[in-house]
């Protein structure tokens, strides 16, 4: 994962609340095997509509999404997150988002940057007026900014969250450096919990 | 007999805590703690990047005897089989057999007498037990807490994460519980209970936190209504739903395939009745229904927290909560294609949809037999049941259900996920209105433009024959 220390770009608001994954990319998308390739079924129904913001001339080189609160809710397909990242976007600022999503995110370094109810409401008011304004994720300083508009905003980012996405790194190496941790736990774990048996697919 | 049952969650003494403190494997400085997964099931969509990220990276699966591979996501439900006509959909299947074969993972494929939905095989196999950490590239994994697992969906990375290092990095939830007192009123099912919980507590109310389940309603459950409950934990926003064990958990448990045996079988037992919340403990949040108040319900909108009891009216936006919530439901009604002040009853469906992780296990196709027997689906109404698992299928067709849904016009299916989530062709046509025992309602959840409704199994078999919303006495001959 490439570390993302700051996003810096044009915005779009998408202001609705409980944005699914699978409005993020439909079922039919994930019979790809690879993790590139998604962009172009991001928000594809919602896409029909030719008014809608993301084919908008502005949506095209847009780098942040605004959005409602649960944003990332049902299922857990990580292509959500990457259909985000292939259109553009490296980073989604909500009021809140669901914890799968989140978790998917970091892991794929798309920043979420989780501010207040009022907090986004002031800062969708303020690009309404400036559709073309920069804004500014600080993932150094948990800041969100419009300095278009003088505005400058805190955000919610797990400390472990920020450093992995300021360091670029990735999670499994850092893990492995508790690898005796696990085989010691392993050691200890009861018998009689289950293990897999013969090879199935032998046998069919 | 030894294990790793800490001094601390003893003091804390929630059922989440108990299970969460044993498989800790290290709380470093600064970072989140590593728990160790005692379970990872593996399917078709969810895996590929990940196996290839490993390989990728040198790295190989630590535990292939803790991980189990079944393909259900895009699987053909009609000649399973046959030739795979989807190309992408082959492809995935093909690399998922690849896959298991390279690292020696267990794979239950299409054609197996295992294969299955891979949260109704885990419990089916004994392989989903009590106090045991369960993970899935699959959100509905939460279904596994039914045993008092702590069972959770992760995304890909953390797929890769835990076939390399069988842990996952987990920043502690918070423990939640949803007391639910009383009886539940005569044909108030698991579903409409869970159903009742979400619009209760809403699609993020859970969020951040593990519900533990608790109270007479959800004890008097039998383990396929509370796997049903726990799967739909995810809709209210939860990390994972947990139902503490008890003698109903054990006697589904006894003699299955990875079921503990013997001596192993009583020190097992011995420790399960240990993964209880103990009575003087306190919950970070606590939500209490009455049973009483529960009544079987059907989804009006495109999240599942939108519910109205069958008895009632499509709702008035105007009527609801905030601007935000006003707008959200009118939004979901005019993508249902509803009008508010219709009955329930009188919004006629013209696919229904039995099957499913949240109710294609045998119990739901027997409630829904009972309602078929004898009876005939509407002409106006597509009518499609799709159990769970291969085995699910092969007992029911014992005890003769195959033959009540075929004879009352249901297209009787072989195993997989099928139109819950539409990904193998098994889809509404747009405006097609759906009365479906899966989970999610989301626009286009079943089908670009379909309409989805969600309901219990015998609602599901009620609605088919009638055309139009209804309940089982609400059928001609009912007694």
């Amino acid at each position: 994962m490439r570390a993302v220390s700051k996003v810096e770009g044009r915005a779009v608001t998408l202001d609705r609340r409980d944005i699914d994954t699978d409005q993020i990319i439909p079922a039919a998308w994930l019979k790809r095997v690879e993790r590139t390739g998604f962009g172009a079924g991001l928000f594809e129904a919602w896409r029909a509509d030719p008014g809608f913001v993301l084919n908008t001339p502005a949506a095209a080189d847009a780098k942040i999404l605004i959005a409602g609160a649960n944003f990332g809710c049902g299922s857990s397909r990580e292509h959500a997150v990457w259909a985000l990242q292939d259109f553009g976007f490296a980073a989604v600022i909500a009021p809140s988002f669901a914890d799968i999503f989140r978790g998917n995110s970091i892991g794929a370094g798309l920043v979420t940057a989780q501010a207040g109810e009022e907090s986004v409401a002031s800062l969708i008011a303020a690009l309404a007026n400036r559709p073309d304004a920069d804004v500014i994720v600080d993932v150094a300083e948990r800041t969100i900014g419009l300095p278009s508009a003088s505005l400058s905003m805190p955000f919610d980012l797990p400390d472990y969250a920020r450093w992995r996405l300021l360091e670029g790194l990735d999670d499994i190496g850092v893990t492995l450096r508790h690898a005796d941790a696990i085989t010691e736990f392993e050691r200890r774990r009861p018998g009689w919990l289950p293990a897999s048996g013969p090879r199935a697919h032998a046998t069919t | 007999m030894e294990n790793s049952v800490g001094d601390a969650a003893a003091a804390s003494g929630r059922l989440f805590d108990k299970v969460w403190q044993r498989h800790l494997v290290a709380s470093p400085d600064g970072e989140p703690p590593l728990i160790y997964i005692d379970l990872h099931l593996v399917h078709e969509v969810t895996s590929p990047q990940a196996f290839e990220g490993l390989e990728l990276a040198g790295r190989t699966v630590r535990r292939p005897d803790l991980t189990v591979a079944t393909m259900d996501h895009d699987v053909p439900t009609i000649n399973p089989l046959g030739p795979i006509t989807d190309p992408l959909a082959a492809e995935q299947m093909a690399r998922l057999r690849k896959n298991c074969e390279a690292h020696g993972v267990t794979l239950y494929p299409l054609g197996s007498a295992d294969q299955g939905v891979v949260h109704v095989i885990g419990p089916q196999l004994g392989l989903t037990q009590p106090g045991m950490t369960v993970v899935c590239g699959d959100s509905h994994t939460s279904t596994h807490g039914a045993f008092g697992a702590l069972a959770f969906g992760i995304g890909t990375t953390e797929v890769e994460h835990v076939l390399a290092t069988q842990t996952l990095r987990q920043v502690k939830p918070q423990a939640m519980a949803v007391i639910v007192d009383g009886e539940l009123p005569a044909g108030v099912t698991a579903k409409d209970l869970v159903l009742g919980i979400i619009a209760e507590i809403g699609t993020g109310g859970g969020a951040g936190s593990v519900i533990e389940y608790r109270g007479a309603a959800v004890r008097s459950l039998d383990m396929a209504g509370r796997m049903t409950v726990c799967n739909m934990s995810i809709e209210a926003g939860a990390r994972a739903g947990m139902i503490a064990p008890d003698d109903v958990t054990f006697a589904f448990l006894e003699g299955r395939p990875h079921s503990p045996k013997g001596a192993d079988w009583e020190r097992a037992l011995d420790d399960w009745r240990s993964l209880v919340t103990d009575d003087d403990a306190t919950f970070d949040r606590a939500v209490r229904i009455d049973a009483a108040t529960l009544r079987p319900v059907v989804t009006w909108g495109t999240n599942p927290a939108q519910s109205v009891s069958i008895d009632g009216v499509v709702p008035d936006p105007a009527s609801l909560g905030t601007a935000a919530q006003q707008q959200a439901a009118q939004r979901a009604l005019d993508y249902m294609g509803l009008t508010p002040g219709t009955a329930v009853r009188d919004i006629p469906v013209q696919v229904v949809f039995i099957g499913s992780c949240t109710n294609g296990r045998l119990a739901d196709l027997r409630a829904a037999a009972r309602v078929l027997q004898g009876r005939k689906v509407s002409p106006s109404v597509r009518a499609i049941v799709v159990p769970g698992s291969a085995r699910v299928k092969a007992e029911a067709e014992a005890e003769g259900l195959d033959a009540v849904f075929t004879a009352a016009g249901f297209e009787w299916r072989s195993a997989g996920c099928s139109m819950c989530l539409g990904m193998n062709g098994d889809i509404l046509a747009p405006r097609e209105r759906s009365a479906s025992t899966s989970n999610r309602n989301f626009e286009g959840r079943q089908g670009p433009g379909g309409r989805t409704h969600l309901v219990s199994p015998a609602m599901a078999a009620a609605t088919a024959v009638a055309g139009h919303f209804a309940m089982p006495g609400d059928l001609e001959g009912a007694g």
